[in-house]
Formats: C-alpha cells, structure tokens, sequence
C-alpha cells in the first residue's frame, strides 16, 4: 500500500493543490485577492515531486494504471506547463476577480486529468481521464469577461469536443467486440490487420480521432485557431499546450502496439503531412498572432505525428522530446503575448512592433520562440526537429520527411515575420512598455531551449528508455 | 581545446557585449577587439613549423572530439589544418576590418551589434573547423540568426526586404543539406552498420550514381547559394547593398567562403564521381558568372551594389577552380578566397566610409572626389587595382592560378574565363573614375580618412601587397591539405568502380 502510494506521489500531491482550491471557492467571501498567493509554490513542489517520482514503475489498479519512464516523463513535462501556466496566469485581466479561484482549480483539475492520461493503460480509463482534463477546458475557454468571441469559442470547443468524443467511443464499441478486451497489454498482443479483423482497424482508427481532436490534427483541427483566438490569453497559453501532451502520450502508447506496415501507420503518416501543409500555408496569412499559433500547432501536431509513424524506439522518444520542447516554445511566445495583453486583448503582429525598443528582454524570448518554431540551431526545436526526421527517414518514409522539410521551408516566413516586427519595425505611436522584470520565467523558458538545443543527451536519453520500453 | 576556445571565447564575448549594454554601452566595442585579438593570439600558437604532418587521416594539425550525443554517432569534432587555418586567419582579419568598419557606423544598439557580430564569426569559425557534418550543419544554420539580424537592424533602407530574401535563399538551401546529409548517414550506417556523422568515416561510403548525384546536389545547393553561383545569386545584390558596412564585409568576405570551403572539403571529397560528373555543368555556371556578373557590375549606378556583383564575377573564378580540381586550380582558389575577402572587403568598406560622409551610395553624385579627401581616393584606387588583378597584387597570382589550372583541364572554359578579367578592368577603373574622378566639387567639405579607418586599410593593402609578391607561406601551408584532398578524391573514384555490395536499402536514396 505504501509503494503504490510512493508511485502516485505526483498525482497525489496534485490532487492535495485540488482539493484546497476547492476549499477556497466554496469557503471564500468576496475578497478580491487576485489569486491564490500559494498557488505557484505548490505548482513548483510539484515538480520537485516528480523529478523525485521519474524512478517509480509499477502497475496498479487492476492493470488499469501504468507508472512507467514513459508517464513519468510526461507528469513531469505537466507539471513544468502547468507551473509556467500559472505563473503567466498573473494578473489575469480577463477574469473577474471572484472567479479567479474557480479558474485556478479548474487549470488544475485538467492538468490532473492530464496526468492521469500519461498513466492510463485500460481503453475505458483513458476515456475518463481524458474527459476529466476536457470538462474543466469546456468551463474555462469562455471565462473571458463578457467577451462575446470567447462564448462562441466556448461553445465550438464543447461541440467539437462532444462530436470528437462521440467518434472515440464508437471506436471503442468496435475494438471491445472484435478484439475483447480494453486492456492494452491485451491489445497489443492481438492481430491488427486488415484481412484478419477490419472492425478493429476502423474502430482504433475512429478511437484515435478522439486525441487527433485533442491535438488539432488535420482534419480536427477546425477549432483551434478560432479556441485561441477566442479565448482569453492565459487560457489560450494552456489549451495551446499542455492538453497535447495528453494526446501525444496515448498515441504513443497505442502506436506502439502497431506494426510499422500497419494502415493506421499510413493514415497517421498522411493526416500528418496534410496537418504540417494546411497549418503552414493557413498560418501564413494571419495577422493575429494567436491565430498564427492556432495554425502552427495545427502544423507541428504534423511533425509529432512523423515521429509517431517510425514507429520505434528512437520515433516515439523523438515524439515525446518533440511535444515536450514544443510545450516550452509555445509558453516562450504566449509568455510575450500574455505581458504585452496588459488589458487581455488580441495581439497582432503590428502590436510587436519596436519591442526591441520597449522590452529587449521580451522581444528576445519571441525570437527564441520564433526560431525554435522554426527549428533553427542553436534552439531546442531543431534537435527535436532533427530526432523527428532521423526516424522517420530510418523506417523508409522518405516523402514524409521530404514533405516535412519542405513546410519547415515554408514555415520559415511567418515565424521570421514575428522576429521582424519585434526587431526592425517601429511603433507608430508610443506603446506603453510593459513591467520591469515580466521577461523573467520567459527568460528560464528560453534558456531552457537553448540548453536543451546545446544538450538535448539526456533527456532524449530518458524519452528514448521510455520508448523502449514499449518497443524494444 | 583551443580550437573549442576559438568558438567558445566569441560566443561568450558576445553575451557578454549584450548584457553590458544596458550600463555601458561603448564598452561593446572594446569587448569584441578584446575577443578578436585574443582569438587572433590563439590561432598564432596554433601555427606549426612544418605543415607535413604525417597521420593517417589526414594532415591535421590538431583536433578535437568530444562525445555529444554518441547514441546517434554526433560528435563535437574539430580539426585544424593548413586548409582551414588560413581560412580562421582570414576570419580573425576581417573580423576586426568589420569591427573598424562598424566603430562610429553604430550608434544604436550597440551591445545588441556586437553580439550578433561575435556570433556570427563564431558560426563562420565553427563551420571552418567542423568535421562532424552534423556538427557543421549545426554551425551552418547557426550562423544565419545573426546574420540575419545584423541586416535586418542595423542595414539601410530596404532591409527589411534584404534580410528576409536573404534568410529564405539559404536557410531553404540549407535544408536540402540537411536532407543529404541524413541521406549519407543511412546509407552509411546500413553499409557498415555503424551509424555515425563523422566526415573521415563517411569519406569513401559507396554509393550508386543516382543517389550519389542526389546527395552530392543536395550539399552543392547549399554551397551554391552561398558561394553564391548563377543563378542562385539574387539574394546577394539585396543583401550586400543594404547590410550595414560591418555586415557587408563579412557576408563578402566570410559568408561566400564557407560556401566555397564547403565545395573544396565535402562536395567533391565525399560524392568524387558525381561531383566529376557535373563538373563540367557547374564550370559552364561559373564561367556565365563570371561574366554575367561583370556584366550587371557594369551597369549598377549604386557603389555597393556594384561591388556586389563584382563579388560574383569573382567568386565565379573560385567555383570554376574548384571543379577542375587539380592542385594548381585550387591553390589559386584559396588565394583567391583571400585576395577576394581583402579587396571586396576594403572596397564595401571604403563605400560605408563614403556613405557616412556623404550619406549616399548613387555613383552619379559622387564625382571629384580626390581633391577632397586625397588619402581615401588613393585607397580606393588602390584597391579597385587589386580587384581587377593588377599583377604584383594577390587577386594576380590567384586569377593567374586559377587560369593555369583551369587550361589544363578545359582551354575554352579558361579564354572564355580570362575575358572576365577584361571587364574587371573596365568596371574597377569606373568606380574610380566616376567617384572621385571629374571636376571637384567646390562646396563639398569631405572629412578623410581617420587613423582608425586608415589602419584597417593599411593592413589590408599590406596584406595584398604581401600576398602578390610572396603567395608561397599560403601555397605552403594548403599543400598537404589539399594534395590530401585531391588524394581522397582519386582514390574513391578507383573504389567505387567496384559495384556497390548488395543489400543496399532500396528507401535509402531521398
């Protein structure tokens, strides 16, 4: 009792911060304290539990809950969002200040549901806590003052998402008649193809439609760019990313059962090609840079996806460094958006203008982000992009990786356009500069890039374990 | 690990330029001198008696290998010998040509300048020293950014436009690159089941001709745009002209070499027969610009966009050197790469001096010139004089080289080329007379040269002047380097006469 304890600390300790947020929204009079002052020292412990937990392995609740590398390494990639998530989510000018607790906990409650996904090895648990990180993204999107957009993203979010979930669990139904069973040690034993059982193709195939949704994959992605621009910033800044790794890591797990010749594999491999084409030539004309962002992550769900499609050890690792250095790339730029938002509005690319000038620290971050979206060295995002094309190549998709060079090209435009504006464009009237010291935890997230651009050996080392656990 | 240092020591000056400018901002500037000269000491010790070494890679002076991510077969490898020794020479010199260049020229910024400044320099160093091709590309991006930035801040008035036509050409060059050197990696790794990106083991991987003449385009495509080769030059022009002074002498000095090192070091040693198989296709390409760029010199009205296409002509004589491959057309190519960034570089230079004085570059209001500033007409003079190979200058001995070389491997490509240097003449002589020839211009008050800017151009001219008279230290220390590469390359062709073994991955080939 005590080990299975010792294996869900992060879990636990997330829970623990949970539960005291629900205390403080019932419990609390109106003081309009701007948020809970605790918060982000417990988001910080929590990271220090899961570094401490990265060890744990076991497998608990009827087989249902798996503590392996692999979600380990994923509890820690959220709780390190959902730090930096909390710490970007101050002031939040956009939220009442009396539902400010409700925000936190309901921020909290899906990066729980999150990490329980990153656990979940039973087709009906991943079902739940998939459920439990959307139900609190379905209250939080519209919670943007009385921001007319932000209900209309409310409301595509919950209609995607419910279509999205309807299409999932219809694959389930099909999986449990064919193949009988849930779990997916039992899956991964069973006959996938489609001479022996067409059902179970279909149905996996419709089951994973749930998670393309979840990580805005060609053709789900249609409410991504409309969620972000909709929503407020700080929300947008947690949809953009964490939910991702939430979907990536149950790819990975389900991918892994799969044989590389498998149809799955091709249409994972297509979807993802035409995810990176669409997201990259969408994001070229936007204006409003979380817009812009909707359409790269629509394309960098593609390139996540030609790690997935290797199906191998290196393949999934390079999966999982990708969505990891991608959650700290996008916080990088949503960072930058968030300070310069003071009142909480859109920002455009124009509202860059002459950040060199107002805020050099800020204006640094965006290009880090910028050309780490891009995937240029010396930034993270080209070793992940790198470890991405070296698999893919190595199991023969060579027009996957072609087709992925081909829209880094294309990529290349719009991300230098946000480096532009920040650094050659002038103001047209004097914008105000925003804080002293706000580039701060930007400034670690860019670090943070670079360090793992110049030194990505151990962590891709630990993706790459974990990986082999799944395929040897 | 000194040749660590030497990538490590500007990248470290650099932040630290930044961090200072917030407080002191001048204090920048005497950061970067600091770096370069004390870069420029380190390389002096890395200098040896005897260039002959004998080892059996290769006569490498020195290297260095670092394990960096050994799972994927990356290493941190760097190796000096007399090839790329004068090429981190000629990175010092004109570092600090840009440094002086840029003193007074930047006013704003500063700290940011300067960082972008030793960040780019060091990319170039990296590049040179690379032999680890991962590494190299790692290098040949990273150099980009800050090129990128020193365009796109501190260029002129189009340099918005400049900047990112410039990053496109060859950032998406560059990817190519990177697909052909993962394509080399795999075929290797499957011949010899050992995967790794280390330049010494992949020299001699047997490739069939079609995905060896894929590969070896793939790295030649990045070369060219770089280089930069017709028609792949449109980039430069723009570039050239609206970079700032500092900028403009190391894109022309620095950035075009690592196109044409990357030529000599890996296209031809790693794919020998593709690469002599196009040959004669990319000395036809040179050959066009060499004239063609004379040709557009001939007509632009702008100082600096003339020498930028100058630039062209001229390293149209490097390409055209490098495939015919033989010793004496590439010991003229590398003095050339020197002369070149010399004179190109005292020239741009000389035009940004021009351009603080006058705040113009248009050739037609310039125009008596001489009377006024009597000390920057003579530099000038003197240095169109090397540009259009005066013999008893450097550009001499190396087009001379080159020339020599080439006839022995095509007479009509070498008439065709020697005609180039024809229009040399006509377009260098031009600049002058049109600049600081004609009637003086009676209310122009002129300041001259400073003893800052004459410094940096006395240095330069010494250094042609040394270069034409005495080119043996240079064709010395390359020797062995370049017999080694010659060497390689004749070697592997006689191998791969044998069919590649069987078994070879049909998804191998991009």
């Amino acid at each position: 009792m005590i080990q299975q304890i010792s294996q869900l600390l992060p879990e636990l300790w997330q829970i623990a911060v949970v539960l005291v947020l629900f205390l403080e929204t019932i419990g609390k009079p109106a003081n309009d304290a701007a948020k809970p002052k605790w918060l982000p020292l417990a988001a910080a412990a929590g990271i220090f539990v899961a570094v401490f937990s990265l060890k744990a392995d076991g497998l608990l609740f009827f087989k249902a809950y798996q503590v392996d590398s692999l979600s380990q390494f994923f509890k820690l990639a959220v709780l390190v969002g959902f730090f930096i998530v909390v710490l970007n989510a101050d002031p939040l000018p956009t939220v009442e200040s009396e539902k400010r607790s409700d925000y936190f906990l309901f921020l909290a409650l899906s990066a729980l549901g999150l990490m329980f996904l990153a656990s979940t090895v039973e087709l009906i648990a991943v079902y739940m806590a998939l459920e439990i990180s959307s139900y609190s993204l379905y209250a939080l999107i519209p919670l943007r003052g009385k921001d007319q957009r932000a209900a209309e993203a409310g409301i595509k979010y919950v209609l995607f998402g419910a279509a999205a979930t309807a299409v999932s669990l219809y694959g389930l139904s099909y999986i449990l008649a064919t193949q009988h069973s849930t779990y997916l040690e039992v899956l991964a034993a069973a006959d996938w193809t489609w001479t022996h059982s067409p059902l179970a193709v279909i149905g996996l195939t419709l089951f994973l439609a749930g998670f393309f949704y979840k990580l805005a994959l060609f053709p789900f992605h249609f409410w991504c760019p409309d969620v972000y621009d909709g929503t407020g910033n700080e929300t947008a800044a947690y949809v953009a990313t964490l939910p991702k790794l939430g979907a990536v890591v149950i790819m990975i797990r389900l991918v892994a059962m799969l044989k590389p010749e498998n149809g799955i594999i091709t249409i994972i491999a297509v979807l993802g090609a035409c995810s990176m084409t669409f997201g990259n030539l969408s994001a070229l004309i936007q204006k409003d840079l979380k817009r812009m962002l909707g359409f790269s992550s629509v394309s960098h769900a593609g390139y996540i996806m030609v790690g997935l499609s290797a199906v191998s050890a290196k393949g999934l690792a390079a999966a999982g460094y990708y969505s990891l250095v991608y959650v700290l790339m996008n916080l990088a730029c949503f960072w930058v958006i968030c300070r310069l938002a003071t009142d909480g509005r859109n920002i455009t690319l124009d509202d860059l203008n002459g950040l060199y000038k107002r805020a050099p620290g800020l204006a640094f971050i965006m290009a880090v982000g910028a050309f780490a979206l891009v995937g240029l060295p010396p930034t993270a995002g080209f070793m992940g992009k790198f470890f991405l094309l070296t698999s893919a190549w190595n199991r023969g998709h060579d027009w996957l990786v072609i087709i992925a060079c081909l829209n880094t090209a294309i990529s290349i435009y719009y991300y230098l356009n946000i480096v532009r504006h920040a650094y050659t464009a002038e103001a047209e009237e004097p914008l105000p500069a925003p804080k002293p010291g706000s580039a701060l935890w930007g400034g670690v997230l860019a670090t943070l890039l670079l360090i793992l651009g110049a030194f990505p050996g151990p962590v891709f080392h630990y993706a790459e374990v974990a990986g082999k656990l799944l395929i040897p | 690990m000194i040749l660590a240092f030497l990538i490590l020591i500007p990248i470290c000056g650099g932040v630290l330029a930044w961090t200072m400018e917030s407080r002191h901002p001048g204090t920048a500037r005497w950061i970067a001198l600091a770096v370069l000269l004390g870069n420029l000491g380190l390389t002096a010790l890395l200098v040896p008696a005897r260039f002959d070494v004998v080892s059996a890679v290769g006569p490498f002076l020195i290297s260095l290998e670092l394990a960096w991510m050994p799972a994927l077969g990356i290493h941190f490898h760097l190796a000096l010998d007399g090839l790329n020794l004068v090429l981190v020479f000629l990175t010092h010199f004109l570092g600090l040509t840009a440094l002086a260049a840029a003193w007074t020229e930047i006013e704003h910024k500063i700290g940011f300048f300067y960082f972008n400044l030793l960040w780019v320099l060091a990319g170039i160093m990296g590049v040179f020293l690379a032999l680890d091709l991962f590494l190299f590309y790692f290098f040949w991006e990273m150099m980009l950014i800050p090129m990128f930035f020193l365009i796109s801040v501190f260029g002129h008035a189009n340099r918005t436009y400049a900047s990112i036509k410039f990053f496109l050409f060859t950032q998406i060059s560059g990817l190519l690159m990177l697909l052909a050197i993962l394509g080399l990696y795999f075929i290797h790794g499957r011949l010899t089941g050992r995967y790794t990106f280390n330049y010494l083991e992949l020299l001699g991987t047997p490739l069939s001709d079609v995905s060896g003449m894929l590969l070896m385009l793939g790295f030649l495509m990045a070369f060219a745009v770089k280089l930069p080769a017709v028609p792949l030059h449109t980039w430069l022009p723009d570039a050239h002209t609206e970079a700032p002074t500092a900028g403009s002498i190391i894109l022309a000095g620095l950035l075009l070499k690592t196109g044409a090192y990357g030529i000599m070091r890996f296209v031809v040693p790693l794919f020998p027969k593709a690469a002599a198989a196009a040959a004669p296709f990319a000395m036809f390409l040179a050959v066009i610009a060499i004239l063609y760029g004379a040709l557009l010199a001939l007509s632009q009205t702008d100082f600096k966009r003339l020498v930028a296409y100058t630039s062209v002509s001229h390293m149209g004589f490097v390409m055209l050197a490098i495939f015919a491959w033989n010793q004496l057309a590439l010991q003229g190519a590398l003095i050339q790469i020197i002369c070149h960034g010399l004179s190109t570089g005292a020239l741009f230079f000389l035009a940004g001096a021009l351009q603080e004085r006058l705040h113009t570059r248009e050739l037609g209001r310039m125009g008596g010139l001489w009377a006024a500033a009597p000390r920057l007409s003579g530099m000038a003079l003197f240095f169109a004089l090397a540009s259009l190979g005066l013999p008893g200058l450097g550009n001499f001995i190396a087009e001379f080289t080159i020339l020599l070389g080439v006839y022995q491997v095509s007479k009509p490509l070498a008439v065709l080329s020697a005609l180039g240097l024809i229009s040399a003449a006509v377009y260098s002589l031009w600049i002058i007379q049109a600049a600081f020839h004609g009637p003086p211009q009676p209310k122009l008050v002129l300041a001259d040269l400073s003893g800052r800017e004459s410094a940096a151009l006395l240095a330069m001219l010494a250094a042609l002047v040394f270069l034409g008279l005495y080119p043996q230290p240079v064709f010395t220390a390359a020797e062995p380097a370049l017999t080694h590469l010659t060497r390689t390359a004749a070697t592997q062709k006689i191998t791969e006469a044998v069919p590649a073994p069987p078994g070879e991955n049909p998804h191998a080939s991009p």
